[in-house]
């Protein structure tokens, strides 16, 4: 069973939901990445999502766009993203990987070599934000050959007739946008991602995980009330800025080690109660 | 397939139904999208089937473009060059002084058939956002323009022209500051205000259906080089010239060519400093496949796959990307890129100063620079169609700026 069916087979059992932090790899230097995945982890994340820098980050809102700027500074690669996994791996081998990002990177190591090397360094899934399924004929197989989960996104324009086609080929779980609009979006309306699920479910038995615009606990748990996992992304990102900021790199490494933890905490006491 | 719908098969067929051309094209895109490019791409399809679309079409590229652009005869310089005979395409000519607005006119009436209230555009130049704040000027539409910073520090004139005509133009502070920092960010406009909002992509670039309906509403072009050349000449040219950035002025001028096999077609890229320096925007000769803004096309990027800065004089050619039909075009030997450097332009949009008393937009002054190197080795009852595609107006301070002057 892969990682990402075991983890959540297991919060079902538990009967929790999964907490998913977002964080850029190389955020805001390459020295912090793998010690606050290690976290995260003990924070109470199940699964972690890790961004890959792009240079034009299209579907990403102000925050996100500037981690990938701060991660590309130091030129963190697909490659670098790559051996941070492995490195995470060497002293965890049960919470899952996700790695989200954009296509050109991939393109470019080519979709073989890529997953190879995804699978041989510890990746459980791969989510890339600007391949639908109708260009994946090559990218979708490439990945499943190496026990690769292909993430796809859902959104509010997703008609029903799209959804199964989308679910059909994802696997390890789908990730429902609950805004129109790019990450880090203010308003999320709980009552229409409720009703949006409620249709999701009538096409898949996968998990469904919901991202962007959970901004606190409170809005963790509101969702979690309704999905199988919350991802949280921009407002923990948004603590790497203000630290990155105002501090050097070793103090602001241990700063925003320490408010991210916080953050997943009172996320974790929220989703559980 | 049967062996004879094979033969029938045209270059111009393409794009498939998703868009693709060869290994090019397609739709990289964030699902959000996926459903409104759908609708866009039923609206396209739809409405260039529709002759009461056509001829409201064509009644506004007569009276409000000022269409046909000519096909001038530029004789002292042909003499000069002492090779083919060189005909100049003047999209120069047409209202707001540049091609773009062929393309602006004809989204623009999509937008409105398809209810939307907003428009939005991305601009490097300031052209295409000049064209589309007339537009939505002209309709009384909301318009948003987005524009890298650096662009606006380059082209003042066109952020005031914009601003006259009703838009708010957005500054891009992000990633390098330019073309490509606006088309993110008008996507991401897009994603966002999806309901009501008609996004206007300048050129022929972008996910499906945008190559294929931008390519179609500028080669009227095409159409009517065709028809003069055989008025002027009485066949068609031997070769066709243009300036490359995105690549919709050299689609609109080659498309209604491309089953000819004996019209040669020359594309020109920005060179910038010199191709060998890494400063130029010149991805068809000097890049390689990859995706960006939604489809697969020759980029400039780095051996990580990021997206690398791009260098021109001409703010219109300073683009990492190009329009996926020329990728095709290119790699099928169909037609010709080559490159031209800041200096070569420059000489160009002098010349044609000079000697034709025309002042070029120095994207076209790229086209005009080639056109230099190639007359001179054609024979002199060959000929030549240049599409100047834009006037030199805008680009007056940045020349002067080059030669040491201050006003």
């Amino acid at each position: 069973m892969s990682r990402i069916k075991g983890c959540f087979a297991q919060l079902k059992q538990e009967h929790k939901k999964a907490l998913i932090p977002y964080v850029a790899a190389g955020d805001p230097n390459p020295e912090i990445t793998v010690d606050l995945m290690h976290a995260m982890v003990a924070s109470g994340a199940d699964i972690i999502e890790l961004g890959v820098p792009f240079s034009d980050p299209m579907a990403d809102g102000p925050v996100i766009q500037k981690a990938s700027e701060r991660a590309l500074v130091y030129g963190t690669s697909l490659s670098d993203v790559l051996a941070m996994v492995k490195t995470f791996r060497l002293t965890n081998n049960d919470t899952p990987v996700v790695l989200m990002g954009y296509l050109n990177p991939i393109e470019v190591m080519g979709y073989e070599c890529f997953a190879k090397a995804a699978h041989d360094a510890g990746v459980d899934g791969v989510l890339t934000v600007d391949i639908p399924p109708e260009e994946a004929q090559s990218y979708i197989p490439a990945l499943r050959a190496c026990e690769l989960d292909p993430i796809f996104l859902l959104s509010p324009t997703t008609t029903k007739d799209r959804m199964t086609i989308i679910c059909q080929y994802a696997s390890g779980f789908v990730y429902y946008v609950s805004v129109k609009g790019v990450t880090g979006t203010s308003a999320l309306d709980t009552d229409e991602v409720a009703k949006r699920l409620a249709v999701i479910k009538e096409v898949t038995d996968l998990p469904i995980g919901v991202g962007f615009g959970i901004k606190n606990a409170e809005t963790a748990a509101a969702v979690g009330q309704v999905a199988d996992a919350v991802v949280v992304g921009s407002a923990l990102v948004n603590l790497v800025e203000q630290n990155a900021r105002s501090l050097s790199n070793e103090e602001g490494n241990k700063k925003i080690t320490a408010d991210i933890s916080q953050v997943l905490v009172s996320m974790r006491t929220a989703l559980d109660v | 397939m049967t062996i004879e719908q094979q033969t029938e098969n045209k270059l111009s067929d393409m794009p498939d139904d998703n868009g693709h051309f060869g290994q090019y094209g397609g739709m990289f895109v964030p699902e959000t999208l996926m459903e409104p490019l759908d609708e866009l791409n039923q609206a396209y399809i739809n409405y260039f089937q529709d002759p009461e679309f056509l001829a409201e079409l064509d009644n506004d590229l007569a009276h409000y473009v000022g269409r046909p652009s000519p096909l001038y005869f530029a004789e002292r310089w042909s003499r000069e060059l002492g090779g083919a005979k060189i005909y100049l395409k003047r999209e120069d000519l047409n209202h707001t002084g540049a091609h773009k607005v062929n393309n602006t006119v004809g989204q623009m009436l999509l937008a409105k058939r398809m209810g939307k209230t907003r428009i939005i555009a991305e601009t490097g130049a300031g052209q295409h956002g000049v064209a589309t704040a007339t537009v939505a000027a002209r309709l009384g539409l909301e318009c948003v323009v987005y524009m890298g910073a650096e662009d606006i520090q380059r082209q003042a004139l066109n952020v005031y022209r914009m601003k006259l005509l009703g838009a708010q133009v957005v500054s891009v502070e992000s990633g390098s500051r330019t073309l490509k920092d606006a088309l993110n960010e008008a996507m991401r406009d897009w994603v966002t205000n999806i309901d009501r909002t008609f996004y206007i992509i300048g050129t022929a670039a972008g996910p499906h259906p945008y190559p294929a309906m931008v390519r179609d509403f500028q080669a009227v072009i095409g159409r009517e080089a065709r028809e003069q050349s055989m008025q002027h000449e009485g066949r068609l040219p031997d070769a066709l010239v243009a300036c490359i950035g995105g690549g919709s002025n050299a689609i609109g001028l080659f498309y209604p060519f491309v089953d000819d096999q004996e019209v040669s077609m020359y594309g020109v890229e920005a060179a910038g400093h010199g191709l060998e320096t890494g400063q130029h925007a010149a991805p068809l000769c000097a890049g390689k496949p990859g995706v960006l803004h939604g489809n697969r096309t020759y980029l400039m990027e780095d051996k990580h796959g990021q997206i690398i800065p791009t260098h021109s004089v001409s703010a219109g050619l300073d683009y990492p990307g190009v329009g996926p039909e020329h990728s095709w075009l290119k790699d099928i030997g169909r037609a010709n890129y080559v490159s031209v450097t800041d200096e070569e332009a420059l000489s160009g949009f002098h010349d044609l100063t000079r000697i034709e008393g025309i002042m070029p937009a120095l994207e076209s002054s790229h086209a005009m620079a080639y056109v230099k190197k190639l007359a001179p080795t054609m024979d002199k009852d060959q000929f030549i169609v240049v599409n100047l595609s834009g006037r030199g107006d805008k680009d007056i301070h940045t020349v002067a700026t080059i030669d040491g002057i201050e006003f």
